[in-house]
């Protein structure tokens, strides 16, 4: 003979774990249900907290096929590998906005920058920056002049640049702009410089 | 050993896409262009490529839908089956006197066909001299008259309707005119006898897609240019030495700011007297100028998408041969890296083209950004550092920097005298840095703001026709630094 109390005490259990069960295939039809939230790709902003430095970013302008000089504020860490990296984000966050002067493609990210001695940096894009970028050798070289002479400008010291796409080295940025062999630093400001007097 | 057989490979590669004295050759003679196509033999006939035609006459684009090769040239749509004498034009059936073939995408129909296909495309008449394989489109011809002068030594004046400029070479008591892209056309004699001891006779024929005139004589002869390149003067040339052949270029520049004299002879190999040993009969060369044209992207690799249905690799093809033509009638011979739909990597181009060891080298880009024309020249570092008796492969255009740049600033004077907006830029461009020749980049963009203009034979014409003239503006320059 089975007790009565331990009767009622297995009954209450089943329906307690019942009556859990149904709960969870409720919540789990509901998050099914739920729409997904977009993933935004876009690189984050800089810092919004912090001492805020004027420096000149090289601003590409494809109506005028050059480069202008713009001064912005912005705020900088101390470290100088995070210097350039938040200086070459906040660029490219120039062109992710709208309106702009040089489209890059939605979710166009710096995703890191290497500064090795002597006078190497070393930027790594993501695959969306080179993949998604537009076909042209003028509108390639806006860019890759852009990073470079931006980050040369505000950081001293560097005579060479190599640009990489999620960490590999490409042939050409997007059918054009060589990027299988190392920037030197003086050739691309001659190269601007030609740019900028228009001929 | 690796780099002499990398090298004898690659002499190989660029011999094979050389046109070959025995290849069999059409020509098409239009007031858009002229242009020579080779003819391949397929089920005992000969055959063409039906979109190479057509391509520098207009827009024309094709795609195969169900097993049908289908063709639209500007409104006019064709549909072709393969394997079938049959094809519909316009919505008619037309025979084509032989099976329609498709070729990696590639339509080739039957020579004998383009009677009666081609003036359906194009809506007006053609005439084709099939033995000779020359096709005149419109009303198209340079006529000639010769006319001898017995003075002494005689002079055989040749005048003709448009400026020509033939390939002249000699044999033992002749010299051979080669019109490869002039219409040149007679309606009178074939032979015409002058009645005279030095220069009896001269002969007209038509063969492989090439007019000549055979001008007879028993002492050696030499060729004059006059009347810009209207004008052909012979005459006797006894202050040449026979034994050894005089090789010059023969220029008849048709552009007017040509820096070559026009009315300077230009003497060629003397044709041997009676007396002299026999010699093969080999045509002596006649020394031009070379030119590697590069048509960008191909094949898999489409370039920018200018519109959704205008690759890039489309309308640089177009534009290199429109070039091409435009180069080789101002006397430049021309070497094209890709004609056809070719994948090509950027270190094969430049190795092909290094092995050519042309004069100039000119890459061709389209893009759909800004407008007119711009042309890039390599960005290379201010020092470069070489201790080796080896160019170094990614500058390997330092020692020809300055002379690209001086191409390149008289093609970007001669396309504004043709009122088309010009720049001229430095650009990190392969494989401009791996030419050990001048080198330069046209990059085109549309004259405004459609981008389909980039598709307008017109533009493209006028737009080779100038390039062509900056660089035979620099003839002379180019020649030294060969």
């Amino acid at each position: 003979m089975i007790p009565r109390p331990l009767i009622f005490g297995v009954v209450f259990m089943l329906l307690v774990v019942l009556g859990i069960g149904i709960y969870m295939l409720r919540m789990r039809s509901r998050v099914i249900a739920m729409p997904l939230t977009a993933v935004d790709s876009r690189p984050v902003a800089p810092p919004a907290v912090g001492a805020t430095e004027e420096v000149t970013l090289y601003v590409a302008d494809d109506a005028a096929g050059m480069l202008r000089p713009q001064s912005v504020r912005i705020p900088l860490p101390s470290g100088r590998q995070q210097r350039a990296e938040e200086l070459l984000r906040a660029l490219v966050n120039l062109y992710l906005g709208k309106p702009t002067s040089h489209a890059l493609p939605p979710g166009a990210e710096v995703r890191s920058v290497y500064l090795l001695e002597p006078g190497t940096a070393v930027i790594d894009t993501n695959g969306a920056f080179a993949d998604g970028h537009r076909s042209g050798i003028l509108v390639e070289e806006l860019t890759v002049a852009s990073l470079i002479e931006s980050l040369a400008s505000n950081l001293g010291g560097i005579n060479r640049v190599k640009i990489l796409v999620e960490g590999k080295q490409r042939d050409t940025l997007a059918g054009h702009a060589d990027l299988s062999d190392f920037y030197d630093v003086s050739a691309v400001a001659h190269m601007t410089e030609q740019m900028q007097a228009g001929q | 050993m690796h780099w002499i057989s990398a090298l004898l490979a690659l002499a190989f590669l660029l011999s094979a896409s050389a046109p070959s004295i025995d290849d069999k050759r059409i020509t098409i003679y239009s007031t858009a262009a002229n242009y020579s196509l080779s003819v391949v033999g397929r089920e005992g006939h000969d055959y063409v490529g039906l979109l190479e035609i057509l391509e520098p006459l207009g827009s024309v684009s094709a795609r195969v839908d169900g097993g049908r090769w289908k063709l639209r040239y500007e409104s006019v749509e064709g549909e072709f089956i393969p394997g079938k004498a049959q094809a519909r034009i316009r919505g008619k059936e037309l025979d084509l006197s032989g099976n329609f073939l498709l070729e990696s995408g590639r339509g080739l129909v039957p020579l004998a066909a383009l009677t009666t296909l081609l003036p359906r495309f194009l809506g007006g008449p053609v005439t084709f001299h099939d033995t000779a394989r020359r096709m005149f489109i419109g009303s198209i011809a340079t006529q000639f008259t010769s006319e001898l002068s017995k003075t002494t030594p005689p002079k055989l004046v040749f005048n003709f309707s448009s400026p020509v400029n033939p390939t002249i070479s000699t044999e033992p008591g002749k010299l051979h005119m080669v019109f490869s892209r002039e219409p040149l056309l007679t309606s009178g004699t074939q032979t015409i006898n002058f009645s005279d001891k030095t220069i009896p006779s001269a002969t007209y024929q038509e063969n492989n897609g090439a007019a000549e005139i055979a001008v007879a004589g028993t002492l050696p002869l030499m060729a004059s240019f006059s009347n810009n390149g209207r004008t052909i003067t012979i005459t006797a040339a006894g202050a040449i030495p026979t034994q050894q052949p005089v090789v010059q270029t023969a220029q008849a520049p048709t552009a007017p700011q040509a820096t070559q004299p026009q009315a300077s002879p230009a003497p060629v190999a003397g044709a041997a007297p009676p007396t002299a040993p026999p010699v093969a009969a080999t045509p002596v060369p006649v020394h031009r100028l070379l030119a590697v044209v590069d048509a960008s992207h191909g094949g898999d690799e489409r370039g920018a998408a200018l519109t959704d249905q205008l690759p890039e690799k489309d309308v640089t093809l177009a534009i290199a041969r429109k070039l091409r033509q435009e180069l080789e009638n101002r006397g430049i011979t021309v070497v094209m890296l890709r004609d056809s739909d070719a994948t090509m990597g950027l270190d094969q181009r430049a190795a092909l083209a290094n092995v050519a060891t042309p004069a100039i080298y000119i890459c061709v880009h389209a893009s759909s950004q800004g407008n007119g024309v711009r042309l890039y020249t390599a960005a290379l570092p201010s020092r470069i550092e070489n201790h080796t008796p080896f160019l170094p492969w990614d500058a390997a255009q330092a020692a020809s920097l300055a002379g690209s740049q001086a191409v390149a600033s008289s093609v970007a004077v001669a396309l504004r005298q043709k009122q088309v907006p010009a720049r001229t830029l430095e650009a990190p461009l392969r494989p401009l840095n791996n030419i050990a020749a001048p080198a330069f980049a046209v990059e085109l963009a549309p004259p405004g703001k459609d981008t389909l203009e980039l598709a307008s034979p017109a533009y493209e014409q006028l737009v080779a026709g100038a390039v062509a003239n900056g660089v035979a503006q620099l003839r002379d320059l180019l020649d030294v630094k060969r």
